[in-house]
Parts: C-alpha cells; sequence; structure tokens
C-alpha cells in the first residue's frame, strides 16, 4: 500500500458533506471535523470541553523506515533536533515556554511517523500552535546544540536498548523478521551509525520531508472547530509545501522459504521466553477487514490471563507461566503477528513450545469458540465507550492511522469493522499467520541452551520447512 | 513575537479548576465518596482504595498482600478464575486490583446500562474470593519470576538498596513482593489473614466520576462495599523515620550504562514548607527539560538521557528522590553535578525560575481534570491524604504564596549533600563506595 498523496475531491469540503457522503459505515463523530488546508496540511479536530485542555499533535508522515542504508537514527535524531530552536524559538524555548504555561510536551519518533505534541490548557492554544508552525518551516540547528544532542541520543540507546537484554534480542528479532524492508532497522538506529551522523544529515533530512503535505494536525480538547480551523489557517496557512509529497515505496519482503530461528542468551535474563513473529497484513484504506480479523484472532488467542485460548490451554494448565499475542495493525507495509511464550521454572523451554505448537494446532482445527468471539465483541463495544474519556487517545487515533495511509474514514470505520468479524473470518486470518512456516522464532535465555533448542524439540503436527540457524 | 504571545497569556493563568464540583455522599450504610457527576458519557468509573496496602504484611508474611490482591480477581464465589473474568467480559466491564506501598487500590468501570450487574461481580471478589490451590500455584509462580526478574534488572536493584538503607525495618525497606522463599511458604490461610488486615471498611476511600447520581452512588457504594468487615485485623503501620546517611554505594553489574539512585530527607504533606518544597523540587529536577538537573547533565553536556527528581511522600514515610542513568566513562562526573546543583539550591532561585515554576504548577493542575478514570483517582487520593473537599480550589494559591525565601529556606534545610545518599549499579569508572 502507498500513501495517498493529496485528495483533491476532500480538500474543500466541509466535514459535514464528508461525514453524510462518503461514510460507508460509520458516521463522522459528531465532535469529530475533518478539513485539509490549502497547503496540503490535512487537519483533524475533535471536541472535547469537559475540561479546559487542549492536545495539539502535528504528525510527519515520515519515520525511520524511510531512511536510506547507512543513515540509521536519523528521523530519530532529528526528532531531538526540532526541540534546538528557529530565529524565533532559542534552543530548548518550545519546551520552556509549554512547561512555563502549565503544560507538557514530547515528541515520538516510529518507523512510519515522526510526531510532536503538547498538551496545555486550552487558552494556551495558539501559542504553542504559533511555536509548532514556526519549526515546521524555520528549524535552527546550530553548530553548538548538534554534537551535544548526537551523545544524548547515544545515551538514549544506551539506556534503552544496550544495556537491556530483552531490547537487543528484540532488535535481533526484528532485523530477521525483516531481512529486506526498512523495517528491520532499529527505529532509534544502530550505533555505529548513530555516531556518523552529521548536523548536514538532519539539515537535508528535514529540508526533505518537513513539509505541510505530509504532515497531520490534530487538535483535541476543549476548543470549536471552527476556531481550531482560523487557528490553523493563521499559522500554519502560510507556509508553503515543499513540492510534491513522495510516495512512500520502500523495498518489501520477498516470500519466505523457510522457518528461522535465533536464540541469545545473557546473564542478566532472569526468565527464559520465546517469541515467534510471523508476517501479517496491515490496515489498509478501504481494505481493513483481514486486519480486524488478525486483531481479534490476537485477542481471542492472549488477549486476557483467565479467558484466551493460550491461557486456558497453556497458563491455567501450568504448561506455561505466561503465554500471549499480540498484533497492530497501524501500520504502512505489512507488519508482524507474535506469539509469546515464559515457560514455568524448571521446564524445557522446548517443551513448553511443543505446547504451544499443540494449542496452535488445536485452535486451527477445532475453530473459533462462538462464546469467545462475543465476549470478544463486547469488549470492543465496550472500549469504544471508555476511549471517549480520553481526548488524548483520540487524537492519537486519528494522528497515528492518518500518518499510517489510512483515511479519517477508516479510523471512523474500524470498531464496526471489528464488530463485523466472523469467526469464518478470523480461521482464515489464523491460517495466514499461525500455518505459515515463514516466521522467525527467538529464545532469549539466561543460559546457552546445550543443544539448539530446534533439535531437541519433538516432531510437529504440521509439515515443516528446513530451518535456518542465525546465531542472536 | 512568539514571547510577546507569552507575556499576555500570563496573565490568565489564575485558572481555578471551577469547574469541578465534589459531592460529598454518604451511603445508606455510612460508606463515604467523593463523586464528580458528569452523564456525558455512559459509563462510571471508581477508584476504590484501602488505606496500609502491602505495608499491612504482617511479620514473616512479607508478600502475602500482593499475593492476596493479584489472586482477587482469579475467581469468587461460585465462579472460578476462568468463569469469574469471562463474567466481568460479558458485561463489558473493567476491573482491575493493584497493591503499593500505601494502598491496595481498585479500579472499576462500568457501562452505565449495566452497573449493578458489574458491582456485584466486584464485591464477589472483595468478599468471596476463592484463592484455589490451582490459582495460588499459578500467581505464585508469576510473582516468582517477578521477583527473579527484578533481580536482574539494575533500575530494580538500585531501587530496592536505597529502600533498604532507608526504611530499616519498616515494610518500605522491603520489596512487597516478598522473596521468592517468603512467598513459596505462603498458604490460602495466610491469603485469607492478609485479605482481613486489608480489605475492611475502616480502611477505604472512594473517589467516583461519571454517569451516575449521589442518590445512585450510595446505593451502589453498599453493594460493592457493604459486605466487607466493618474493621480491619490489624493497625496501620508505624511512620517511617528515615535512616539514610550520605554517601555512595555502588554495586558492581556488567553493563555500559550505570543507573543512578539518589535521595536524602523528604517533607510531610502537612508541613508549612510543603508547598515551599514542591516549587524546589520543580526547578531542581521535577521540570522535564527545564529544570537544573537536566539543563546541566543532558541539554549542556549530554550526559544521560534523562535526570529527575520527585517528592517521594508517602502516607508512612517520606524522602527526596532523583534517578538516572548515564554511561560508565561519565556517571562520575554526572553525580558531581547531581552533587552540586543540590547543594546550589540553598543558595537560592530566581525570581524567573521561581514566577516560571509557579506558573506551570498552577497551570497544570487544572489540566489533570480531563476524564472520569483521572478525576475519581484525584478524589481517592486527595481523601487517602486527608485533604478538605474544597482542597482544589485552594491548591493554587497555596503555590502562588510560595516565595523565593521559602524555597531557600526549605532547601537549605532539607536539601543537604551531606545527607545525600546515591547508589550505583554499574561499572562506574572512578566511582567507588564510601562506606
Amino acid at each position: 500500500m502507498r500513501r495517498p498523496t493529496i485528495r483533491p475531491t476532500l480538500m474543500l469540503s466541509s466535514a459535514l458533506v464528508l461525514g453524510s457522503a462518503l461514510s460507508a459505515l460509520a458516521q463522522m463523530p459528531e465532535d469529530v471535523t475533518h478539513f485539509t488546508l490549502p497547503n496540503g496540511l490535512e487537519t483533524v479536530v475533535i471536541q472535547d470541553d469537559r475540561a479546559p485542555v487542549v492536545v495539539q499533535m502535528v504528525w510527519y508522515r515520515i519515520g525511520a523506515a524511510d531512511e536510506v542504508p547507512g543513515k540509521s537514527g536519523i528521523a530519530h535524531y532529528l526528532e531531538h533536533l526540532m526541540f534546538k530552536g528557529t530565529d524565533k524559538l532559542a534552543p530548548g524555548e518550545l519546551s520552556k515556554t509549554v512547561t512555563a504555561n502549565g503544560g507538557s510536551d514530547n515528541a515520538f519518533t516510529s518507523w512510519d511517523y515522526t510526531a510532536y505534541f503538547q498538551r496545555i490548557a486550552s487558552d494556551r492554544l495558539p501559542l504553542v500552535m504559533e511555536m509548532e508552525a514556526d519549526r515546521m518551516a524555520n528549524l535552527k540547528i546550530s553548530d553548538d546544540d548538534w554534537m551535544a544532542e548526537r551523545q544524548v541520543v547515544l545515551a538514549e540507546r544506551a539506556q534503552r536498548i544496550d544495556s537491556d537484554p530483552a531490547a537487543l534480542f528484540a532488535e535481533e528479532m526484528n532485523a530477521i523478521v525483516y531481512d529486506n524492508h526498512p523495517y528491520g532497522r532499529p527505529i532509534i538506529g544502530w550505533r555505529n551509525e548513530i555516531a556518523d551522523l552529521t548536523r548536514q544529515d538532519a539539515i537535508d533530512w528535514y529540508e526533505t520531508h518537513y513539509s505541510p503535505n505530509e504532515a497531520i494536525l490534530v487538535i483535541a480538547g476543549d476548543v470549536t472547530p471552527e476556531e481550531a480551523r482560523r487557528l490553523a489557517e493563521e499559522n500554519y496557512g502560510p507556509i508553503p509545501a515543499k513540492g510534491e509529497a513522495e510516495p512512500r515505496i520502500r523495498p518489501q519482503e520477498p516470500t519466505k522459504q523457510t522457518a528461522r530461528r535465533i536464540s541469545m542468551s545473557d546473564p542478566r535474563v532472569a526468565q527464559p521466553r520465546m517469541t515467534r513473529s510471523v508476517l501479517a497484513t496491515e490496515r489498509n484504506p478501504g481494505d481493513q477487514k483481514q486486519a480486524a480479523a488478525l486483531t481479534v484472532l490476537a485477542d481471542l488467542l492472549g488477549g486476557s490471563p483467565q479467558t484466551s485460548v493460550l491461557a486456558r490451554e497453556l497458563m491455567l494448565t501450568g504448561k506455561a507461566l505466561w503465554a500471549g499475542a499480540s498484533y497492530d495493525g497501524l501500520s504502512l507495509d505489512p507488519t508482524e503477528f507474535t506469539l509469546s511464550l515464559v515457560p514455568p521454572q524448571g521446564t524445557e523451554p522446548a517443551k513448553a513450545e511443543a505446547a504451544l505448537d499443540e494449542v496452535i494446532a488445536k485452535f486451527l482445527k477445532d475453530g473459533v469458540d462462538p462464546e469467545d468471539l462475543e465476549r470478544v465483541k463486547t469488549r470492543v463495544r465496550a472500549a469504544q465507550v471508555y476511549a471517549q474519556d480520553s481526548a488524548h487517545a483520540r487524537a492519537y487515533d486519528y494522528g497515528q492511522g492518518l500518518a499510517t495511509g489510512l483515511s479519517v474514514e477508516d479510523v471512523n470505520d474500524w470498531p464496526d469493522i471489528l464488530a463485523a468479524v466472523t469467526a469464518d473470518d478470523v480461521m482464515d486470518a489464523a491460517r495466514e499467520v499461525l500455518a505459515d512456516g515463514g516466521g522467525v522464532t527467538g529464545w532469549l535465555t539466561p543460559e546457552p541452551p546445550a543443544e539448539p533448542a530446534a533439535k531437541s524439540a519433538p516432531p510437529k503436527s504440521d509439515p515443516e520447512p528446513a530451518k535456518a540457524e542465525v546465531q542472536g | 513575537m512568539i514571547r510577546a504571545a507569552i507575556a499576555t497569556v500570563l496573565t490568565l493563568l489564575a485558572l481555578p479548576a471551577h469547574a469541578i464540583e465534589i459531592q460529598d455522599v454518604t451511603s445508606p450504610k455510612g460508606i463515604k465518596a467523593w463523586l464528580v457527576q458528569d452523564d456525558s458519557i455512559p459509563f462510571v468509573a471508581l477508584d476504590i482504595q484501602f488505606k496500609g496496602g502491602a505495608s499491612m504484611d504482617a511479620p514473616e508474611k512479607r508478600g502475602a498482600i500482593n499475593l492476596m490482591t493479584a489472586l482477587l480477581e482469579e475467581g469468587a464465589g461460585k465462579r472460578d478464575s476462568t468463569q469469574f473474568a469471562q463474567a466481568v467480559e460479558d458485561l463489558g466491564a473493567r476491573i482491575s486490583f493493584d497493591a503499593d506501598d500505601d494502598t491496595l487500590s481498585v479500579g472499576f468501570r462500568a457501562l452505565s446500562e449495566n452497573r449493578d450487574e458489574a458491582a456485584d461481580l466486584l464485591a464477589l471478589a472483595l468478599t468471596q474470593p476463592r484463592f484455589d490451590e490451582s490459582a495460588v500455584q499459578r500467581v505464585r509462580a508469576q510473582v516468582q519470576a517477578v521477583i527473579r526478574s527484578e533481580a536482574t534488572d539494575p533500575n530494580s536493584i538500585a531501587a530496592k538498596e536505597l529502600a533498604r538503607q532507608a526504611w530499616s525495618d519498616h515494610p518500605y525497606a522491603t520489596s512487597l513482593n516478598g522473596t521468592e522463599e517468603s512467598v513459596a511458604k505462603l498458604t490460602r490461610q495466610d491469603l485469607v489473614a492478609a485479605k482481613n488486615r486489608v480489605l475492611a471498611r475502616d480502611r477505604v476511600v472512594v473517589g467516583a466520576a461519571g454517569d451516575i447520581s449521589p442518590e445512585e452512588l450510595g446505593p451502589l457504594l453498599d453493594r460493592i462495599l457493604g459486605g466487607l468487615p466493618e474493621a480491619a485485623t490489624a493497625p496501620l503501620p508505624d511512620k517511617a523515620e528515615l535512616q539514610l546517611s550520605g554517601g555512595t554505594t555502588v554495586i558492581d553489574w556488567d553493563s555500559p550504562q550505570t543507573v543512578v539512585s539518589f535521595a536524602g530527607p523528604g517533607i510531610a504533606i502537612d508541613d508549612p514548607d510543603y508547598f515551599a518544597a514542591f516549587v524546589a523540587n520543580h526547578i531542581l529536577g521535577g521540570g522535564g527539560f527545564s529544570s537544573r538537573l537536566m539543563t546541566e547533565v543532558r541539554e549542556k553536556r549530554g550526559l544521560t538521557y534523562g535526570v529527575g527528581t520527585a517528592l517521594a511522600t508517602g502516607l508512612f514515610g517520606q524522602s527526596w528522590q532523583g534517578g538516572m542513568a548515564g554511561g560508565n566513562d561519565t556517571t562520575g562526573q554526572a553525580v558531581d553535578l547531581i552533587r552540586q546543583e543540590w547543594a546550589g539550591m540553598a543558595e537560592g532561585v530566581t525570581e524567573k525560575e521561581l514566577t516560571d515554576a509557579k506558573t506551570y504548577l498552577t497551570g497544570e493542575y487544572p489540566l489533570r481534570f480531563d476524564g472520569n478514570g483521572r478525576i475519581a483517582s484525584i478524589l481517592a487520593g486527595m481523601q487517602l491524604i486527608g485533604f478538605p473537599i474544597d482542597y482544589i480550589n485552594t491548591r493554587n494559591d497555596k503555590v502562588e504564596a510560595v516565595t523565593a525565601e521559602d524555597v531557600a529556606r526549605v532547601s537549605k534545610r532539607l536539601l543537604d549533600p551531606a545527607q545525600l545518599r546515591f547508589v550505583l549499579v554499574g561499572r562506574p569508572e572512578g566511582v567507588e563506595s564510601t562506606d
């Protein structure tokens, strides 16, 4: 899936028209407004006046998976440097100003997007919009700041990744799950490549990608759509787009010919654990059915430590200390479906893994328990009600959806698509991700295994492709 | 232009949380709660807290309250673990239990359409938990896995060592999880006893927010809590005196980074200088990117990804704490900077620092009340501490009243580098234990 560039039919329409004309499934929620400025800045406004608070988020449709080989970490490094000032703002002044006004601010980088947000009293919205717009167009990276900030990023990497064996293991898993797609590179970057990033790399990245037509503005909280629109036009309207937004075409994963296994051991690991990841379909514009089925599948398999399939079959029976399944469809390109397992103390990892394999094989054979499916749907419906309680979380949903190529309508439709998932849909999805031999299985253990776990595992019921050993 | 905008908004900052109307509700059976009613979303959030929390563990039974709390969702009445969780899910309700050093807390969210049924399930969990042998074994093993994981986590190692030195024989000195051995010995009888030490009506406070009237909340409180014993079977723990001495403890840990935890004397919440300390902490290390420590250690020198401090004011004791992580080669330099900034606070703060801190702290306060879940927690927390019901309206005035002299005085009294204890977990170059 490619990111749709500008959608001219939507640009000049009012939200009201959009809501009635284009929503095949769900209506636009009454408190949500959507419009695009002439310079291409797509804007979503969520009105919630229960508290005098507002959140502004700017999501750039650019992330770590858009980096060129050899420059890993530049998207995240630039995120740090975005706090280093403009002609009008001294280094650090944006955050200090937000703080001095009682607000909080931060930023985050993912493979598909880089986002900046402030949470502040609603009468301070003009102030934060002025500052955010200023750094969309006028970032300055002084000679004094860029090297110290690179040290901060290296310190961040040391703290989050290098001193945590679980994080290092996840990084290795990822590099093997995606051996061609740039999702295989860590968002923060490889240490040796971060250390070589330069001020010019950062400037180039900013000049190429930070443009209103590659951004999404989300305003949520105590503000009317009219006022938000006026402020958006006033602050962001004058910023010219830097040419046409380029389609985000990345190298895709080839069809996998083998299952792969890795193992990593580290004395700092207290508890052996297994992760098995396989590539899975993501949420695509106008086509979210398979992703919805995968979401329900993950919930059925591992969504509760008492009622899910893995909990009942493995945890309650003492065959696993913990077992789970996870899937997040908000991704520009194909994502992953993951099973996780922690064996009970004293149980051989291979034995626990075999028990998991048995449960999965049985699930593929027996299918979905209709009562389980009904409960998952009740949870989904209730979650929709509870989600209304946080304007910040709703802003996140729209921002992340739009930044990963979905439309506002896709975001609105999602709960209904989830609710429409059938048992057959779930089993189709299960066959996509559970019967496939192309996954990566990794074990993180305190001690190196006496022999490779793969060899001591009992034969499985499904025919298996040959395994490639990759040491982590 | 931006600075001009700031100047104009500063005058508007005295935002009282005027929109918040708290109702004092007493149930037919005499259970009290504070309520903020808001029917815009069809659900109610309750935050129910029992004073004492894991610090109510009996001697020799460390970890019992934590394990008991984890088992409250593992079956009650006629329903086993799975059946109980299924019943909650069938209603779309959310029930969670957690224990910390000060409270055992219960989170409850229920849709308006089936609120009473959800309340009945919670009541069952609180009054008739099964503690089935299979569930006890399973959850015990999970807790033991957590204990093992913490033993190899440098952040936990640092926190535990600091607590051990700080709190002597008070429950605060040891982990509420207990040890693998102490947890292994716990029996079903111990769990029942643990429940009776903490889950009682004389220990409970309730915050409620959302789609419910005071007339409806009263009976709901009785429905959920009416079946609990009147009084807990053990007194609340004594206040703990901080036992820390100044100095440095280095714990060897094979990692490229050193985790640093530090603490010195704190301040009680009813101390006349509490708000002065609150403002001082913001300037020193509480204020995110704008604090003195972040400026010196991160922004100017890139020695860490983050450094911060907090007033750790518990129900039974208090300290002033902080933490960071940094490379082994530069941690010594970072620790020197922290010590220097810690001491520097007694020399006073600038008017700008004071104004910025007060503007932040008063401006941030009303932002906290944005959602039923958050409001319910705030209301429970206020009652736990013993604040008056009008505290929300007076709290910002107390922050505004703090002067530069107040900040200097309280800093001089508490931020004494000679009383500051560092615990370093890693291989910090050139830093050694002082004792």
